[in-house]
């Protein structure tokens, strides 16, 4: 807890970590499990993001100790019980809030928020977008179903329109967020996308997020099989998911579908330069040229949103994963520190009696 | 009445120890003073100064600032005036005071506004300058109030403070509306001067205000200089007043002036000291708590953290966040505020970790009246919550009082692991009262004692960590913080199973913890009510009647019972700073009296939880004005209830 303590275990190479003791001993999965039975529905996906957050920890090589998961209210935040660390399960849509004063307040810590569709995009909207806006050292997992699971059915501010649910029988007449997109529009300095079935690429997205300082949002399509199963389907299908999934690499041309004689994909993501607008074209018929390069860290948020709207709500077409956005900028909780410190050094640490007794006293003699 | 003003001599200014007023000096023990005029008349820093000032002489004081919640409200309005009104006396006084002695009207409107509250021979002060038939026409004056007789029974000075300011400043080179804008300082100068103010203070503090703007600094130097003098040589103003320092009302000591947010300030940075916890205040802004936001991010220097969150409810929900992470985390509102925080605070009680909840209460229901004073979140504090969610309640009696309120409450909070409302008021948060300043050595140890390992044996011989295994003596949980190794556990609003903390939906597990819940809270240790009886003879009290109150009525209520007691009358009086639990021995003293009498700025709150508690016949006297109660009134009202007279 104290300041020589943090300074003893420096975490070398993860700059977001590096006032984070790190572990004596090797971790391995077993050491994030909990004696809890796991209580989610058989063949939720959220057993896959579970196992994949379980198996990605020892990597990071923290101690288990300084290491929190706070949440909300929801299906998928039941996930803190289940991980062997600190945890609070919280009320509904506050946990962004409440990992901001911990995490603020305690820069030894890993702090993360695991949060739903309904959690963090609806009751929790507010929060969400203030802590990406304030770049607090946080670690956002946003499980989005696009339904209400643990209230049994009703859509969700990511459900497309039309939706038939329990609550809108004749269908949704609500337009979804798109949450990468509602991200970048409010200032988030990373910003990812993953699949729960795709654990190489779910856990190659974390790796990135946990490096991050700042907050990082990490999108994870999760499958709710009880009541919206299928939801990703095409994203997950073999022969669907080539001509649907844009998977983003820094430095990477942008190309996807089934591949050109280049190997790479037969579709690029090139500027529209009449309207500026993004768009995909055949490369094996119009060429390489113009395909965009995907740069996570460009300063400009344009681009990145730019991606994040090429994807359609309906079909799920041209739905871009990864890291979209990767940027520097100050980091609210060490900014904070920052200023405390200058405060010592420009008043001295504070001294309680000069403080109470202030510039203007008189005295009783008795 | 409308005798004319002779010209003052505004030439050399003298200097603040050559002022010593040469007209003919009487004493009083006590005067009440109000500034009134325009939302930007500067009447506020006027009252703040004239306290200031009268703080550093040594009389006692008490302050309520009044003013309209709009920043400016249309210009020479009713809804738009705003007064300060001090009372101040060479012996211990209670409250502002019933009714102003002197009245300084800045326009038609103040005056018209305030004139109802003035007793027969009262001072008034106006400024004619404004007493144009426009200006009077806007607050329905058909004719000049100062010329029309109706003011005969009130003694007035009228002075044209505008255009005697902008004479006194015509080698200033200010503009003739930033002159204008020094009148105020015209007008505390003046009654600086009748009042035999130091004036050194004022000065000063001026000279800092506008450090970056030297020629306002002079400027407004120079109108408080020319008031001065005013009343020193014009004709009008034939006496001045002395009011001498209240040495025998305090006990030895150093003193200064504070205001309840101040005090209440302080006391969450003392707490901190004393607990050698880092203090994390996460707040959002709101009439009249944002005061203790502002002072406490002044002192990131004791290591505060301040946070100004998005809203009501992330505010609190970061201080619960610091909480865990082993902070004395705190979160200032007031009730439209507490209500966005309650399902927090519900969380906080689960999950039992350690939470100040300040909530400065103003007038409600919703946004009610921002800047004026009422007691009606009492029930909130108590009851506004889903489920069986008990949380302390400490409420200070005084501002200066705020400060030890402020620390008993965190002791509650840190010893039983539970939130803990802090209940003040917008009439203690703004006025202000002598404080003897407390020495650090007599401030209590606040240290806690966190986890640090394993707490429970299994059954098969194994050591576990239990964190809702309970200190049998306060039924306080274990408070382990992350980065403890050995001790992670998760906790959340969901039931949990007695000592593991792990979910648990089971029956009979609930029943006992919410009945664990409550037993914790009815158990916390808070002192006996003491109750202050000069009727009592061997033991036996010969007053019937009872009057008992919590929070900012104390002066008010106080200043009645002495005026009883003075008229021969007998009356008991006792006052609740404890809320929740009531002190252990409340049943036996309301038992002890015939009558028992609660005065409440609301419609009967803690009357409601006596009779609830303790089948006593309370009885209600209530004011829901949005400002204090009058001592008359009330000794009025208490006598009516039943005092023995």
């Amino acid at each position: 807890m104290s300041e020589a303590t943090i300074a003893d275990h420096p975490t070398p190479g993860l700059p977001a970590l590096s006032l984070v003791p790190k572990s004596d001993t090797k971790q391995s999965m077993k050491d994030f499990k909990t004696d809890q039975e796991v209580r989610w529905c058989p063949g939720c996906g959220d057993y896959a993001v579970l196992a994949a957050v379980q198996s990605f920890m020892p990597e990071l090589g923290l101690a288990r100790e300084n290491v929190v998961f706070v949440s909300g209210i929801g299906c998928s935040s039941r996930f803190p019980y289940y991980m062997n660390t600190y945890g609070m399960h919280s009320i509904h849509g506050r946990a962004p809030a409440i990992a901001t004063g911990l995490a603020s307040s305690r820069r030894d810590l890993s702090v993360w928020v695991v949060t739903g569709d309904g959690d963090a995009l609806s009751i929790g909207g507010n929060h969400l977008i203030h802590a990406l806006r304030r770049n607090v050292n946080l670690k956002i997992l946003l499980f989005n179903n696009r339904i209400y699971g643990l209230t049994k059915g009703q859509y969700s501010p990511t459900s497309e329109v039309g939706k038939i649910t329990k609550s809108t029988p004749m269908g949704s007449l609500d337009a979804p967020f798109n949450p990468v997109s509602l991200a970048i529009g409010a200032e988030a300095s990373f910003v990812a996308r993953t699949i729960d079935s795709d654990r190489k690429h779910l856990q190659s997205v974390l790796r990135e997020a946990a490096a991050h300082p700042g907050t990082a949002l990490v999108e994870i399509y999760q499958n709710c099989n009880i009541f919206n199963d299928g939801a990703f389907d095409a994203l997950k299908d073999q022969q669907t998911a080539q001509d649907a999934l844009i998977r983003l690499e820094h430095g990477q041309p942008i190309r996807f579908g089934a591949p050109a004689e280049d190997g790479l994909g037969s579709k690029g993501v090139v500027r529209d330069l009449a309207t500026g607008e993004l768009k995909v074209i055949d490369v094996t018929v119009e060429g390489t040229a113009g395909v965009l390069v995907h740069d996570s860290h460009a300063a400009s948020p344009t681009t990145a949103f730019a991606l994040s709207r090429l994807a359609d709500p309906d079909t799920l077409h041209h739905t871009p994963i990864g890291v979209l956005r990767s940027v520097e900028r100050p980091v609210y909780d060490a900014d904070m520190s920052d200023q405390l410190e200058r405060a010592v050094e420009e008043k001295g640490k504070g001294d309680l009696a000069a403080l109470l007794a202030g510039q203007d006293t008189w005295t009783v003699v008795g | 009445m409308t005798s004319q003003v002779s010209s003052p001599a505004v030439g050399q200014p003298l200097l603040g120890e050559q002022r010593k007023p040469a007209k003919e000096v009487q004493r009083l023990d006590r005067v009440i003073i109000r500034f009134a005029g325009d939302s930007g008349d500067g009447m506020q820093l006027t009252g703040d100064r004239f306290t200031s000032e009268t703080a550093s002489f040594g009389n006692d004081l008490s302050t309520l600032p009044n003013f309209p919640a709009e920043i400016r409200a249309p210009a020479g309005t009713l809804p738009g005036v705003s007064s300060f009104q001090l009372h101040f006396a060479d012996h211990d006084i209670l409250t502002p005071g019933d009714a102003p002695n002197v009245l300084v009207a800045m326009n038609p409107a103040a005056l018209k506004a305030n004139i109802a509250d003035l007793p027969r021979g009262a001072e008034i002060i106006v400024n004619t300058d404004e007493f144009t038939k426009r200006a009077m026409a806007k607050v329905g004056y058909a004719a000049s109030p100062l010329e029309d007789g109706s003011l005969e029974a009130y003694a007035i000075h009228p002075v044209p403070l505008t255009s005697l300011t902008v004479e006194a400043l015509k080698d200033s080179g200010l503009a003739r509306k930033d002159a204008e804008r020094a009148k105020n300082m015209f007008a505390l100068g003046l009654l600086s001067w009748m009042y035999h103010r130091p004036t050194e203070g004022t000065e000063k503090f001026l000279r800092k205000k506008f450090a970056t703007k030297p020629d306002i600094a002079e400027a407004n130097v120079a109108a408080f200089r020319a008031g001065w003098n005013f009343g020193e040589t014009t004709e009008d103003f034939a006496v001045s007043y002395e009011i001498a320092p209240a040495s025998a009302a305090f006990p030895a000591g150093t003193y200064r002036n504070i205001s309840g947010n101040l005090a209440l300030s302080y006391g969450l940075v003392a707490a901190s000291k004393q607990a050698d916890l880092p203090l994390y205040l996460g707040s959002y802004p709101i009439t009249p708590a944002s005061d203790i936001l502002h002072e406490l991010s002044k002192h990131k220097n004791f290591g505060v953290r301040t946070f100004q969150a998005e809203d009501e409810i992330a505010a609190i929900g970061a201080a619960l966040g610091a909480a865990f992470g082993g902070a004395l985390a705190v979160t200032t509102t007031s009730g439209p505020g507490v209500a966005l925080k309650s399902e927090t605070i519900g969380l906080a009680v689960s999950l039992e970790l350690p939470l100040l909840v300040v909530a400065i209460q103003r007038g409600g229901p919703s946004t009610g009246l921002p800047t004026k004073t009422e007691q009606a979140d009492l029930l909130q504090a108590m009851y506004g919550r889903n489920g069986e969610a008990p949380v302390p309640i400490v409420a200070p009696a005084t501002a200066a009082d705020c400060f030890d309120a402020a620390i008993e409450a965190a002791r509650i909070a840190l010893t039983y692991r539970t939130p803990v409302f802090l209940l003040s008021d917008g009439y203690l948060a703004n006025g202000s009262e002598p404080w003897r300043i407390p020495d650090i050595d007599e401030l209590p140890d606040l240290r806690v004692q966190f986890a640090t390992g394993p707490n429970h044996t299994l059954d098969n011989g194994d050591e576990a960590f239990w964190p809702y295994k309970r200190d049998p003596q306060t039924l306080a949980r274990p408070w382990a913080v992350p980065g403890t190794p050995g001790l992670e556990h998760r906790i959340g609003g969901i039931e949990k199973q007695d000592g593991t903390g792990n979910i648990s939906y089971d029956p009979a597990n609930h029943d006992f913890m919410v009945r664990t819940r409550q037993a914790k809270i009815d158990g916390i240790d808070v002192p006996d009510l003491e109750v202050d009886d000069p009727s009592v003879v061997d033991g036996q009290p010969h007053a019937r009647t009872l009057v008992i109150g919590w929070g900012s009525t104390y002066g008010p209520i106080t200043a009645a019972v002495r005026r009883i007691r003075a008229g021969g009358g007998q009356v008991a009086q006792a006052h609740l700073r404890h809320l929740n639990p009531f002190p252990r021995n409340l049943g036996e003293v309301l038992k002890r009296y015939d009558k028992v009498v609660v005065p409440e700025m609301n419609l009967g709150q803690l009357a409601h939880l006596l009779r609830a508690k303790y089948l006593v016949d309370a009885r209600s006297y209530n004011q829901v004005t949005g400002l204090p109660f009058k001592a008359e009134q009330l000794a009025h009202a208490i006598m009516e209830e039943g005092a023995d007279v």
